[in-house]
Formats: C-alpha cells, structure tokens, sequence
C-alpha cells in the first residue's frame, strides 16, 4: 500500500488526471489526521471527540497571517511564510491541546467524550464568530506557504510533501507504540488501577499523548489549507471529528496501519457512494452502525482476526 | 441598561433554558439508567420539528399537530430503541457514540430525502402568534411565554413521576442497581424501551416548541446537542437537578452574554476592539465555564450519588 | 519489637453513617509475615483500599517506614515501596505476561517519557521481567497472553508484577482466592520462600495458609481489630474463638 500511494497519484497526475490527484491529497492528509487521533485513541483509550478542531486550527494558521500580510494589521503574524504558518499551527494546536487536555483529562468516559467535543465545537463558534477572517462564510487563502525547495502551487510537490509526512507520521507512531511512553498509555488503556498500582501516574503521560495528537492534527491542518486553500469554520465541526474517529475505528484503532486504511475505505466509500446517489450519507450511516454491530475490532481487525486465529504462540 | 430590556431577556435566558432542559432530561434519563450515550438525541429533537411541520400543515392547527407529534416522535425513539440502541448497552461508550453518529447520519438523510434540503417554517394561530404586555412598557411574546410554561409543567410532571410513581421508583432504582429490578421481575427491557421513548418525546417536545420560532432544518439537532452536553456536563452526567439547574444558567448566560456584552466591553476597551471581542467572546462564553466549573469540580455541579 | 515497618494508628472510614473501620491499631514489624483475617463484613477490603491510597481515612495515620504517607494519591503508595496484589484479578490482559511485569519494573524504573527505543527489546526491562516470572515459577509461560493463562497462574503474575516494583512491603488481598488446593500450595511455597527478603501483609480467608504462613495475626471484626498476636496466640484467644473462629471454622 506504501508502494500504490507512492506511484499510483503520480502515474494519473503525469497521464492528464489531475483530478485524482486531488483525491489521493485528502485521502493523504486525512491519514495523517487520524494517526494523529489514534495515538490518544487506539493507545490511549481515550474517546476525543474534538479533533477536528486541531485540523481547523492548522488550517487557520495559514489563512490568518496570509490574510493579514495581504490586507494588513496584526504585523506580529502577517507572512507568507511556511514555517511561520507551521510554527503557529503546532504552537496553537499545542497550547490548545494543553489546556483543555489539563481539564478534559480528568474525567473519564462519557464526560471526555462529552467534553472534548464541547472543546472542539467552541473553536467552532469562536471562528463562526469572527467576522473579519469570513466568519460562517469562510476565508479563501490568497497565497500558498512559502516554503524553501517546495514549491506548494504544484500539485505533485504538495502531494508529495503529504505523503512523505504521512509515512513519517505512521513511522513515529511505530516507534511510539512500542517505546517506554507507549506501553505506558496502553497500560494505562488496559487497567489504570494496576498502573496506579504499580506506581504509575496516569494523568501526565495521557496529557502528554493528548497534545502529541493534537499537534499532528494541527500539522494535518496545515497541510489541508494549503490543499484546498479555502478554509471554513465548517471544517471544524464535530461532525467532522465523528469523521476522523469512524476512518480510525473502521480500519481498527489497536492496528499501526489502521488509520491509513480507514482513510482509504473513508475516501472510497465517499466516492462510490456518492456516485450513486445524492443520499450517500445513509448507507453510510447504516455501514456504520452495522460495523459497529457486528464487527468488533474494526475492518483490518476483522481481517487480522480471520487470517491469524488459531495461529498463536506455536512454544 | 434599561430594566425593561434586562427583564426581556430574563425571560428570553430562561426560554431557551427550559429548551436545553426539555433535551437534557431525556439524555439524563438514558444515560442515568441505561448507562447509554445518544449523540442521536439531537435527531429526535429534529424529527419532532419537522413531525409538527408537517401535521400543522394538513391539520392546519398547531396546537393540534403538536398532540399528534408528540407520540409519533415517542413511537420514532421507540422503533430506534428496538432496532439498534437495545443491542448497544451491553458495549462500551465507543460503540454507543460510532452507532448514535451512524443513526444521525442516516436520519438526516432521510429528512433530507422527505422533506428536501429546506428548511419549513411553521404558522402560529394568531392568538399565539402576539405579544403581551407582563408589566407596563415590557411586552413578550405570547408564544415565548407559552413555551416557558409548557416546559415548566413537563419539568414538574418529571419531578413527580420520578419521586412519586412506581415507574419512577423502578427508573430511580433501576439506575443505581440494574440488577436489582431484574430480581423485582420487572421487565427490563420493556421499561428500558419506554424511558427511552419518554426522552425521545421529550426532545420532540423541544423541537415542536423552536420550530415556530427558528423554522424545522436539517442541521438544528446536530447544532444543540452540544450544547445539551455542556449542560449535563455543568449539571453532573446522570443528575435531573443538575440537569435542570445547569439548563437555566446556560440559557440564561448564553442570552445575556449575546445581548450585553458588548456594552461590558466598552466599558473597558475601545469600541472598535469590542466590537471584535463581544461575539467571539460569547459564542465562546458556555464553553469557557464548562471548563471553569470542571477545573473546580471534575463531576460538573451535581453529581449523582452512585455505588 | 523494634520499630514497626508499617503503622496503621487510630484509622477510621464511615460510609455515610455506617462505621467500616473503627479505630484500627495494627503493626506490622520488619520481615514478618503479618495475617489479617475476619469474617466478611470485616472490613478488610475497606482497610487494604486505604493502605493502598485508593480510599481516604476519616481520620487516623498511616506510617510507613518512619514516613506519614496518608492521603498521598495510590501510586506514590506505591513509589513508597509499599505494593499491592489485588483480590479480583487484575492484570494487564491484552498483553504477554513478559509484558506486564517489564510494565511493572519499567514503572520503577524513573518516568517513562521516552518516546524512540523499542521497550519491548530492552534488555533493562527484560531480564528483570524474567528473573521475577521466574520466582513465582511463571518463566515457561512468559510470551503467553495474560488472558490466555489459568486463573492461578494469573494469581501468581499478580505476585510478579507486585514484586517488581521492588517493594519493601507486600499487601497481598487474598492471593488464594478462587484457586485449586494444588494451585494453592503451590502459592503457599513461593511466599514462603519470599519471607527472607519482603515483609507480607496478607488478607487472606483460606485458614490453612495463614496458620502455615504467618508469623503473626491480627483478627478484623465489625471494623475492629479485637486481637493481634502469634498463631498460636490466636488459636486460644476466646474472643477471636466466639466472634470468628466458632461461627466460621470451615
């Protein structure tokens, strides 16, 4: 699959498709967002519901200061430049990360879930609100990122900045699962009255994963303004974190590959939907109840499920 | 500030707090006593609108398409509580947010598909559609003061049937001991279905009461629920007194946060920064408690007693 | 008796209005293994949540080792060097039993943020992880899931993991719970062959292993304890035979 997302959009790009070029850009950066989610989600067993508004606030980080370079005002972070654009995404993302991970943490179950999304939708509200970057209207980004050696207006250079973040995204979240840190969450997922018990104190690795995520989220954010260079409170909304958790869930939160797949099915699904009918967000919706009905660990944990039972420790 | 105005949107705060009320009594009922999480309470509230919408429209009485919608919305919660919630509350929350999101999904689209893309707005009678004058120089909204009323009654009518009936001693029960009914020989799942029927209405109720005032669209459940969670959450997840307190603060601070705090603003900065800061600040205002309160009391303002 | 290694003084816990621990004394001296038996309804559960941090006293102190670590949250109980196994089995399942017990050493091991090296091929956390499945005789099954293995054997990874926080202390909430009479001599032996190294603390109702383990006893009832002494000390003492022994013997 490494290999198909490597040749494939460029094979279509370069034959006159540009237009799937688009397609495998979101389906790209989407991935990378829901890796993001499924470090607190898959290892850590937390339901965040407001991710989408990491995404927003990268995207806003591009748009804000190319506003303000192109119209004036706010000379503190009017650039055109990617690494300031960058820089803020991930500060932002952090600082936001950190403040409601500082609340929201100390609840469990329903009320995180509760909580985050409440997080996430007052991003929402708060971007509605503004009225000077477009409000419930959107802001169109002018200029792309400036970035030094890549030049973002191409397609295929964006494209390919995607996908290399993404493989170092899934590579980091490798190492991250089987680290010291990362069995630490998934202790902490399993039973977080043994990990007391064994003297360990929850709360600030679970903090840490939560602004780890939120900060590729934010990452993912910035990439997906450059992308479509017009940006919306609409991307926000928890809807679309519902989104960013169903790629996580249908391709199996406990899988390294899992996210990336989900985005896959996620896009497909989208697409051949929605060829179909004007009404795609029903079998939609009914795929994903059944899913979540009958199938346990998600899609590849289905798969794995199949392929592997029986097949254990052969000692 | 006019005490006329201030009065006003007293009454405006404490409108939309019954409202927020009226959702969050049925999510507290679900979630007290099923331990159940539907992000598809939204949805009722919204197939309640549009049930009304369109009974209005072929009975041409309001009062009347209400009496009819109520229980369509209750049989609608009923058939969803058969069809797919009954099979989730033995799973985790996950599983009770993925399915409730595939729910909303699916039946937005099917309003979506009946109803089309618009939203309809709903005709009051012309005895409701007028204003009264409470106190002299202040007029409200006939229509705004019903609604206050209707959900003060429904308030009042939970309160008694959860403290006073059998159904509510099995509801009350049945929240802090599951078992405990079973050993009864109540019926679970029967009672299970009811309650959440009851809620569904409950929400319908609240759709049916906005929709004159906002029209039936599709988007209005998904745009509240939020807010309905930021309530149970000041409240204390699974609490009814909670639930209905957090309700009116919210209604209350959100609607004077709207109207007057801008003026606050200028008080302390210059107009045109106000201006800017007022609405974001406002929009924002429910959320930035939510997390106050929660930093000072992780289990919102009443948490209900368990084990 | 010199010093004790672990005080309980004056501790008291009422659950609205009902009495669970009333006024509790116990000492337990360096070295020893020290029983704590009654009926149920004693309290027991009550006392071990407290002298583990999961529950707050009302009032009264815990002393461990010279320090008051009362009211610390549960796992600084456990930095302390004051680790507990649990009555209702509870282990990491979805991992190998290798893998709980290196979680356990590498919690002692100073904090976990390192985010690069491959935990589960280190050799720091994995020979430690190994010696300790060993002393509770689990070393054949170390790559097995803690899900797949027998209750008793899940019983001794309990034992592992609490071992490998390197406590100076033990409090083991009845480890025989629910297991075979074999399974339970077996755990009878690998705790007697622990008592040259940790102190135990151990609740435990199976009334054979605690008068072929402990040292000394002290008996719970209704929230007091009503005596504390040796074996034998208790065997005879008429209080304990009335309100525990005679109405509970089997």
């Amino acid at each position: 699959m490494v290999l198909l997302l490597a040749v494939v959009p460029y094979v279509l790009y370069v034959t006159g498709n540009t237009f799937w070029l688009d397609i495998f850009t979101r389906l790209v950066i989407l991935a990378i967002a829901a890796c993001g989610l499924n470090l607190i989600l898959g290892l850590g067993g937390l339901v965040s519901f407001g991710h989408a508004a990491y995404i927003g606030i990268g995207a806003y980080a591009v748009g804000i200061p190319v506003y303000h370079e192109t119209y004036g005002g706010m000379d503190a972070i009017a650039s055109y430049n990617g690494f300031v654009h960058l820089g803020l995404a991930l500060l932002c993302c952090a600082i936001f990360a950190f403040i409601t991970g500082v609340i929201s943490l100390r609840t469990r179950g329903v009320n995180f879930i509760m909580i985050t999304m409440a997080f996430g939708q007052m991003m929402f509200y708060a971007i509605v609100s503004i009225e000077t970057y477009g409000g419930d209207d959107g802001l169109t980004i002018d200029l792309r990122s400036e970035l030094p050696f890549i030049n973002l207006d191409s397609p295929l250079s964006l494209y390919g900045l995607c996908y290399i973040s993404l493989l170092v995204v899934v590579f980091l979240t490798y190492r991250i699962r089987n680290s010291r840190f990362g069995i630490t969450l998934q202790g902490a997922k399993s039973n977080e009255e043994r990990m007391n018990a064994i003297g360990v104190n929850c709360y600030k690795y679970q903090l840490t994963a939560f602004v780890m995520s939120g900060v590729i989220c934010g990452y993912a954010g910035f990439l997906l303004g450059n992308f479509t260079t017009f940006i919306s409170p609409e991307m926000m909304d928890w809807t679309r974190s519902g989104e960013i958790m169903f790629m996580v869930i249908l391709g199996g939160a406990a899988m390294l590959w899992g996210p990336v797949i989900g985005a896959v099915l996620f896009i497909v699904l989208e697409f051949v939907l929605s060829e179909y009918t004007v009404y795609w967000h029903l079998p939609f919706g009914l795929m994903l109840i059944f899913a979540v009905l009958f199938l346990r660990d998600g899609v590849t944990g289905a798969i794995h499920g199949l392929s592997s039972s029986g097949a254990r420790h052969q000692s | 500030m006019e005490t006329s105005i201030l009065f006003i949107q007293l009454l405006n705060g404490l409108q939309l707090g019954i409202l927020l009320f009226l959702l969050s009594a049925g999510l507290t009922l679900t979630f007290g006593i099923m331990d159940f999480v539907n992000l598809a309470h939204g949805a009722l509230y919204m197939l309640g609108a549009f049930f009304c919408a369109t009974l209005t429209l072929y009975t041409g009485s309001f009062l009347l398409a209400v009496i009819l919608a109520i229980p369509l919305t209750a049989l609608a919660g009923f058939i969803l509580e058969k069809l797919v919630v009954q099979h989730l509350y033995q799973r985790d929350h996950l599983d009770h947010v993925l399915a409730t999101f595939g729910l909303i999904l699916c039946i937005d689209t099917i309003v979506h598909s009946i109803w089309g893309p618009e939203g309809i707005a709903i005709p009051l009678p012309e005895f409701l559609n007028s204003q009264v004058e409470l106190l002299p120089g202040i007029v409200f909204p006939t229509f705004r003061l019903l609604i206050i009323a209707i959900g003060l009654a429904a308030a009042a009518g939970l309160y008694v049937m959860v403290n006073h009936t059998r159904v509510g001693m099995l509801i009350r029960a049945g929240a802090s001991n599951r078992t405990m009914v079973g050993a009864l020989g109540i019926d679970i799942s029967t009672l299970f279905s009811g309650v959440f029927a009851l809620g569904a209405a409950l929400a319908g109720l609240a759709g049916m009461l906005i929709a004159p005032i906002t029209e039936a669209s599709i988007g209005m459940g998904s745009d509240i629920i939020i807010t309905t969670f930021v309530v149970i959450i000041i409240g204390g997840v699974g609490s009814m007194k909670g639930a209905f307190l957090a309700a009116l603060l919210i209604g209350l601070i959100d609607t004077f946060g709207r109207s007057f705090l801008d003026d606050l603003f200028k008080l302390i900065m210059s107009g045109e920064a106000a201006e800017t800061a007022a609405p974001a600040v406002s929009a924002m205002l429910i959320y930035i408690l939510m997390a106050v309160i929660l930093a000072f009391r992780p289990q919102g303002l009443f948490p209900p007693l368990t084990r | 008796m010199s010093t004790p290694i672990l005080e309980v003084r004056n501790l008291c816990k009422s659950f609205g209005g009902v009495v669970a621990i009333d006024n509790v004394n116990i000492q337990v001296a360096e070295g020893e293994i020290h029983a704590l038996i009654g009926p149920n309804g004693a309290g027991k559960t009550t006392l071990i949540s407290q002298l583990s941090g999961l529950l707050q006293p009302d009032s009264g102190n815990i002393i461990f080792q010279g320090k008051d670590i009362t009211g610390l949250p549960p796992y600084q109980f456990s930095l302390a060097g004051l680790a507990r196994s649990f009555q209702i089995t509870s282990v990491f399942q979805e991992l190998t039993l290798a893998d709980n017990v290196a979680l356990a050493v590498q919690a002692h091991a100073g904090h976990a943020f390192r985010f690069w090296r491959n935990a589960k091929k280190d050799p720091a956390l994995r020979e430690p992880a190994m010696a300790y499945l060993k002393q509770v005789g689990l070393e054949e099954r170390a790559g097995w899931l803690a899900s797949e293995v027998s209750h008793g054997e899940r019983r001794q990874l309990e034992i592992a993991m609490a071992l490998a926080t390197d406590p100076v202390l033990l409090l083991l909430d009845e480890p025989m719970a629910g297991m075979g009479r074999e399974e339970s001599a077996e755990l009878i032996g690998i705790l007697k062959n622990l008592r040259t190294e940790k102190t135990l603390l151990l609740v435990e109702h199976d009334m054979d292993a605690v008068f072929a383990l402990a040292d000394r006893i002290s008996v719970l009832v209704y929230g007091q304890v009503i005596a504390s002494g040796t074996a034998d000390e208790i065997r005879n003492n008429s209080k304990v035979r009335s309100a525990y022994l005679g109405e509970d013997e089997s």
